[in-house]
């Protein structure tokens, strides 16, 4: 019992960094029908950002001003840098056949990749400790201060995240232009400020997940985006790429099983486990958990 | 041409990378008037239309409402002149619910019209009784009379219809037909793209007749129904 207590804690917390970095993939592929392969590397480059930030521009402080600091800064340039990539790689091939934005993808993913490896060298990077080690013991289930941190963070804004898209005007038209973005221009929505506003969702959301994994694994390499960027981008093919509460239940699946295999089986085994369960969910439900909920009548 | 012309196509010419599709039309449609263009699958109507609304830009030529030039406009900006378009194949948002389809026809309005939505569910009852439904559940004609109900949302002063009676059952055919005039008669004016000449020159007040990307023959319906030459393409009467 100890041990599943002990997994559901760790793979909630995994889980909710999932379902973050995730809600980038979804909402762009839900708009534009695009996979954004250089998402991962941008949630790898906000851990580099969130670590700049707080060794020249915070002079090394961990008050609590400081940490939201690092927060706000390092979404607010990946925000910048997820509308550039928009711009540059993806805006003039919008009419293009599909394999040459997945081509501009992949490139995009390189650049990023490597450009953090210019920046702050090929090795591994420590992240700062910007939370106090704080742990709770219930009768032999650790739970440490930032688990808690990360989970209820991660859930204020996935909740802000859907109420805005359900419940605003700029939510809907996000809705509209995912749907048929010819009939949302017919509706006076501006699809490319709608797209622009994807990116800096997505990227902003992508950048506190990467922060949360520095915080919460402390080494971050250049190449890390690779390997979190694919566990968050089947986690939002598992609950129906471009559902945006699929891709939040996704995640947390994913970082429950992922965390139940490690404690249970071996974390050697995890990522195979992952991949058969992947294969398992496409076979039954090819659309994800929560993918499409009607078929349009023609 | 008449300078009472609310609307206006000059010389408009629209084409598919190398294959022309629009080859030098003009038109006009006056306040108030319910204009109607026939013509035959691949005649170029839903281009024309497109290109009003600039889903598809124009290759040369004018396209002009109340005075002002649309062709170099982006097409979100249209709606907000008071040019609304019901697209062909209705193009309602299936995964979304009836009423969310009918908020987002009031997108272009800072604020949702109340009494244009009261209006909306007089015209069509069947919208009111299903508002929770989502669109893609409703019939053809269902869906029909939604993406008229939804165009309507931004008050418009032109609507744009493009084949209203595509796929649906006659019976619906003269229920929504019988709604566009009420819509006429509340100061919108109508350009109607239709394949079924017979129920739209009932409608309308004049027509234009596209073949091929140009414009053959234009008159009051009046003329266009007793023009044999109409009778025998689009009417089905056979000359004795």
């Amino acid at each position: 019992m100890d041990i599943f207590l002990q997994q559901l804690a760790n793979g909630l917390t995994i889980g909710s960094m999932f379902a973050l970095v995730a809600l980038g993939y979804t909402m762009v592929y839900g708009v534009m029908k695009l996979i954004n392969f250089a998402h991962g590397d941008m949630v790898a480059a906000s851990a580099f950002v969130g670590l700049t930030i707080y060794t020249h521009v915070m002079g090394q402080a961990t008050s609590l001003f400081a940490v939201i600091a690092i927060f706000l800064l390092s979404a607010a340039s990946m925000a910048c840098v997820g509308i550039i990539l928009e711009r540059v790689a993806y805006r003039p091939l919008r009419t293009a056949p599909r394999l040459s934005a997945v081509v501009s993808a992949l490139g995009a993913s390189m650049i990023i990749q490597n450009g953090i490896m210019l920046i702050w060298g090929p090795r591994m990077r420590i992240f700062p400790e910007l939370v106090p080690q704080v742990y709770w013991d219930f009768g032999g289930v650790v739970i440490s201060l930032i688990q808690v941190i990360i989970l209820i963070l991660s859930l204020v804004l996935m909740v802000a995240l859907y109420l805005f898209v359900e419940k605003t005007r700029m939510g809907a038209a996000i809705r509209a232009s995912s749907i048929d973005q010819d009939a949302a221009r017919l509706m006076g929505i501006n699809v490319n400020n709608v797209i622009a506003l994807i990116f800096i969702i997505g990227s902003s959301l992508g950048a506190v997940g990467g922060l949360f994994i520095g915080l919460y694994y402390r080494g971050i390499t250049f190449n890390m985006g690779w390997q979190y960027g694919l566990y968050a981008f089947i986690a939002a093919i598992m609950g129906g790429i471009g559902n945006i509460p699929g891709a939040m239940l996704g995640g947390m699946l994913l970082g429950l099983f992922n965390a139940f295999i490690s404690g249970y089986v071996s974390s050697t085994w995890a990522d195979a486990f992952t991949f058969i369960l992947l294969i398992v969910i496409l076979i039954v439900r090819p659309t994800g958990i929560l993918g499409e909920r009607v078929a349009e009548k023609v | 041409m008449s300078n009472d012309a609310l609307f206006e196509i000059k010389d408009l010419e629209v084409s598919y990378g190398s294959i022309a599709a629009i080859k030098g039309i003009s038109l006009e449609v006056r306040k108030g008037e319910i204009v109607t263009i026939l013509g035959a699958n691949g005649a170029g109507k839903t281009t024309t239309m497109r290109t009003i609304s600039q889903l598809l830009k124009a290759k040369s030529g004018s396209i002009t409402f109340k005075g002002q030039e649309l062709t170099q406009l982006p097409a979100h900006k249209i709606v907000q002149l008071g040019i609304s378009h019901s697209p062909e194949g209705r193009r309602v948002f299936g995964i979304l619910t009836v009423e969310e389809n009918l908020m987002l026809g009031a997108f272009s309005r800072s604020k949702m019209n109340k009494e244009t939505l009261k209006w909306v569910y007089e015209l069509f009852p069947r919208l009111e009784e299903r508002r929770k439904q989502l669109a893609g559940t409703l019939s053809g004609g269902e869906q029909q009379m939604l993406a008229i109900g939804r165009s309507l949302m931004s008050d418009p002063e032109m609507l744009l219809l493009d084949e209203p009676s595509l796929g649906i059952a006659p019976i619906l055919v003269k229920a929504i037909y019988e709604q566009i005039k009420e819509i006429a008669k509340r100061d919108v004016t109508v350009l109607l793209v239709e394949q079924n000449a017979k129920a739209a020159l009932k409608l309308a007040d004049r027509g234009y007749v596209l073949e091929v990307g140009k414009i053959v023959f234009s008159g009051t319906s009046a003329e266009l129904l007793s023009s044999p030459k109409i009778q025998e393409a689009y009417l089905g009467k056979k000359r004795h």
